[in-house]
């Protein structure tokens, strides 16, 4: 299987996602933002950082950067386009994903490990994973996820929530919320679920020497769903 | 052009006979320009004129040494093609001015001085001390700080691993902000600052030259009054999105042949880099200051030199190569400028608009700047406290602990760290909140710890026995994650050396310093020296830092200080007097703050940390932690609660009370945890080595309980220490 890891200036996830792909078998390249195309994949993923420095708004200058159209049309044609914190902020920026991300409501940056509950498994990112709530970690500064009430009632009907916050026995509540975001939502698809952009970094668990494990659980998944 | 005279020159921070100087050596009056690099070079904070001569006692050496002081930073040798490139800095004047933006900028200034040299930075750390809690500025500053050091770090994707906080009144006028960077870089490609050969170019990257940071390094060389506000503009402005694309173009530049010599622009600029480079290579050099981007209009070559806009570089190039460089920078859309060549005047020669504008001896800007012996004055030993047994009467345990886990300088500093990307790059073993941080070495088994280190409180009462704790409290955080210490960097942070007694701390410091390094074979290779934080004839206690670095050959076998299991035993390994003096426990519960600091006794330090060592080699150890702060209780407290496991302590043995058994601050102690089948072992072992071990108790319940002295949740206990820093900054 093959991936393309799209490196913005500003970027700092993309080793560690590189990193990630291969330990579970995918064939990963990089590619610069100032390319036109991108070579053959069956994913592209946006990683985390901060792209051209988050000038403007996070994802912003990205959302308008040369590589952005060949990733869009990717997109449109049904690929796997999965975006991560900065790349999560991208995809909102595009309107590949519908909704913004707002600072944090505490207003700092938040490093720790949170847990998130899968609310949907009809898709190839979570599919086959046994697990409900998984462990994973997040660090971002502009996580509050937040779009209107009419998108809402859109991405719930169309079953586009695909993580949200919640303790370790799965309670999605107000009180497991780190950054405010609207319904605990840590990270959502588009209406055909080819497209994903959450803020956890499942690519920072993926060893029980680092924050944990259960990042394996959605590469290894990821992997089997081609 | 504005007219120098002695005035002119007290203005730029120079001593009248300094300026006497200038003009004997240069036979004549400096220009306005000469005058602003001169002051730039013979300021405190770049000549280390009261410092040098102390400095060279330092203990530098060791067969892990690949460079030692005196380069961008210190090289250690980590086995097979590998090294670390390591600094600690301070950026204390401007944080106290403008604290996001000094803190952030000192954390860009040190990665600068790590990748200058060809590493990838792979790890930051930092120890900041701020005023007393009661202070009005104390909030404001501590959240200025720490969202500056974490916009800045989290930004470039460097993990910030460790750190260490402190509070004291001692700091209300002069906070402290150290930053330090670990990179990683193969041994046989490390860059220097030294240039060779004549007519090389020398090439400007990275930021435009703007007005910020002018008189930077001499505001940070004087002492604070009342209108110290008015200095905002010499606070510099970070761009840490520039210089993450500075760090890869440097990066992928130093993967081919073409630099001679690199050098960042950091303290007086254009200034401090280009003097530098020539100097070490004993060369001249001359720079079209035209040529410089500039991000203002009109800016003269007295700005030019004396800017000091974050995010630039010069580097003298092999000629021929400048295409070649100049697609790289083109590529990571930074400036590119080729500014000058090296010359072999031994002269810097500025042009500026087809006209020369200065040209001083290189000597007298570096080799000639002012040395001074000052004077200083030696501390005693204070005389032992005799606590009676009325001074514990009405004490009960329960309730020191309790105060003691809230103490501003115990409690738990996750509302800090939780703001710092502490997992990024995917190699972070081991978090802050531990004895210290780890990260793998990417793609190895092998994984560096790190840690920083200080005890204003025992040096301001020893210098010298405080400037040995450091150094010993810095080896125990690298013994007690199981990593063989290799080397130190020192900050060290003091009042006026224009003072005796601030000139004798500092002395006697270093002293202290030294004879712990070369005794625990522990060098320092690089470092610096802030002076001058003082604020209305008020200094800080002295408050030298030390960042350490250990090796872990085996990432596996690193140890962690959560209690593991039920019915294991723990020990305290290291002799219990009861040592109270200077300790948390007297300050706080007794109001006492007089005394000498716990005595350092190299000797069993040493023995020990190898005993240690050597045991968690033979898998015999499952927790570490080592006794410092608070004494044992605090330790055993922080252990409990990190694992969520309660003890059973057992009685304690000799002649001390419980208070000065489980709160005394004796050094070179440690607690590990056991497992019973191996414990005969153990005990055989140290016994075997003459090591002094205390049995201490049993892992067991969720409570901690001595006898009918204490019994405690680990729940309680833990909600108090979780939150204290927290309600403080909402408060």
């Amino acid at each position: 299987m093959k991936s393309s890891v799209i490196i913005f200036p500003g970027s700092n996830c993309d080793r560690d996602m590189d990193v990630a792909l291969k330990k579970f078998g995918f064939e990963n390249q990089m590619v610069w933002h100032n390319d036109i195309e991108i070579p053959k994949s069956d994913l592209i993923v946006l990683p985390g950082g901060f792209s051209y420095g988050d000038y403007l708004r996070c994802g912003s200058i990205a959302g308008k950067s040369r590589i952005i159209k060949s990733v869009i049309d990717f997109a449109n044609s049904g690929g796997l386009v999965l975006g991560i914190c900065n790349g999560f902020q991208i995809l909102t920026e595009t309107s590949l994903l519908p909704g913004i991300l707002q600072q944090n409501k505490y207003l700092n940056f938040i490093c720790k490990n949170v847990f998130v509950k899968i609310k949907n498994k009809e898709n190839k990112y979570f599919e086959k994973i046994k697990k409900d709530v998984l462990e994973l970690h997040i660090a971002h500064n502009e996580g509050n996820y937040f779009c209107s009430n009419d998108e809402l009632k859109s991405i719930e009907d169309n079953g586009q929530i695909a993580v949200t916050y919640c303790d370790n026995k799965g309670n999605d509540d107000e009180k497991n919320n780190p950054n405010g975001a609207l319904k605990n939502i840590a990270g959502i698809f588009n209406k055909d679920k080819n497209i994903l952009g959450m803020m956890p970094h499942p690519e920072r668990m993926i060893d029980p020497f680092l924050s944990g494990e259960d990042g394996s659980l959605f590469f290894e998944n990821l992997i089997e769903s081609f | 052009m504005t007219e120098v005279n002695e005035q002119i020159a007290v203005e730029h921070g120079l001593k009248k006979d300094e300026y006497k100087k200038i003009c004997d050596l240069l036979k004549r009056t400096p220009n306005i320009t000469e005058l602003g690099v001169f002051s730039a070079m013979w300021n405190e904070h770049c000549s280390y004129k009261s410092s040098r001569r102390h400095l060279k006692k330092l203990h530098t050496k060791g067969s892990q040494v690949i460079q030692g002081p005196g380069e961008n930073a210190g090289v250690v040798d980590i086995e097979d093609d590998d090294a670390i490139v390591f600094k600690i800095e301070s950026h204390n004047h401007p944080s106290f001015i403008e604290p996001y933006q000094g803190a952030a900028t000192g954390v860009g200034g040190i990665m600068r001085d790590v990748f200058t040299m060809g590493a990838r930075p792979i790890a930051n750390l930092n120890s900041i001390h701020f005023g007393s809690i009661d202070h009005e500025k104390t909030r404001n500053l501590l959240r200025g700080v720490v969202k500056g050091i974490g916009g800045y770090g989290n930004c470039i994707g460097v993990p910030t691993i460790a750190g260490q906080t402190c509070f004291d009144e001692s700091y209300n006028g002069n906070i402290l902000v150290n930053a330090m960077t670990l990179g990683l870089v193969n041994k046989n490609k490390i860059f220097y600052s030294k240039a060779a050969g004549v007519n090389k170019p020398v090439i400007y990257v990275g930021s435009k030259t703007g007005r910020d940071g002018i008189h930077g390094a001499s505001m940070a060389s004087a002492i604070f009054d009342d209108k110290i506000e008015e200095k905002k503009p010499t606070v510099q402005v970070g761009d840490p999105f520039t210089e993450k694309l500075l760090l890869e173009a440097c990066l992928e530049l130093m993967a081919g042949n073409s630099i001679i010599s690199i050098q960042d622009m950091g303290a007086a600029g254009l200034t401090s880099s280009s003097i530098e480079m020539a100097s070490k290579g004993n060369l001249g050099i001359e720079i079209d200051l035209t040529n410089v981007p500039c991000r203002e209009e009109n800016m003269t070559p007295y700005e030019i030199m004396l800017s000091e806009s974050q995010e630039r570089m010069l580097i003298v190039l092999e000629e021929g190569k400048e295409n070649e460089a100049k697609k790289i920078f083109d590529k990571w859309n930074l400036d590119f400028a080729v500014i000058g060549k090296t010359t072999n005047s031994k002269n810097i020669e500025l042009i500026f608009e087809n006209k020369k504008v200065a040209e001083i001896p290189i000597d007298f800007l570096a080799e000639n700047s002012p040395m001074y012996d000052r004077k200083w004055t030696k501390a005693k030993l204070p005389k032992e406290n005799k606590f009676s047994k009325d001074d514990f009467k009405s004490l009960k345990l329960s309730e020191c602990l309790n105060k003691i886990l809230t103490d501003p300088n115990i409690a738990d500093k996750a509302w800090i760290w939780d703001q710092y990307d502490h997992t990024v790059m995917g190699d972070t073993i081991q978090k802050p909140g531990g004895n210290a941080g780890v990260v793998r070495v990417h793609g190895t088994n092998k994984a560096i710890a790190a840690a920083v280190d200080s005890s204003a409180t025992y040096c301001h009462a020893h210098p010298l026995t405080g400037g040995k704790q450091v150094v010993c409290e810095s080896w125990r955080n690298m013994i007690s994650v199981g990593a063989k210490p290799i080397a130190i960097t020192n900050c060290l942070n003091f009042g006026n050396p224009e003072k005796e007694k601030n000139m004798g701390e500092f002395v006697e410091c270093v002293e202290g310093i030294t004879e712990a390094s070369k005794y625990l074979n522990y060098p320092v290779v690089s470092g610096n020296v802030s002076f001058y934080n003082e604020t209305k004839d008020k200094g800080i206690k002295p408050t030298p830092s030390i960042g350490g670095i250990g090796l872990l050959s085996d990432y596996k076998q690193m140890v962690t200080m959560e209690l593991k299991n039920n019915g294991n035993y723990l020990l305290v390994i290291g002799k219990t007097e009861g040592h109270l003096d200077q300790s948390i426990f007297a300050k706080n519960i007794l109001s006492n703050q007089k005394g000498p600091p716990p005595e350092i006794n190299l000797f069993n330090e040493k023995q020990n940390g190898m005993s240690i060592l050597n045991l968690k080699n033979k898998n015999l150890i499952e927790t570490c932690h080592d006794v410092s702060l608070g004494g044992i209780l605090i330790a055993i407290s922080k252990m409990s609660i990190k694992g969520n496991k309660g003890v059973k302590l057992f009685p304690t043995e000799g002649l001390v009370n419980k208070f000065e058994y489980f709160f005394g601050e004796d050094q070179g102690r440690y607690i590990v945890e056991i497992k019973p089948e191996n414990l005969e072992n153990v005990e055989k072992i140290l016994k075997k080595d003459s090591i002094h071990f205390d049995k201490l108790g049993i892992i067991e319940s969720d409570q901690i309980t001595y006898g009918s002295d204490l019994t405690i949740s680990i729940d309680d206990i833990k909600e108090g220490y979780k939150k204290w820093l927290k309600e403080y900054m909402v408060n």
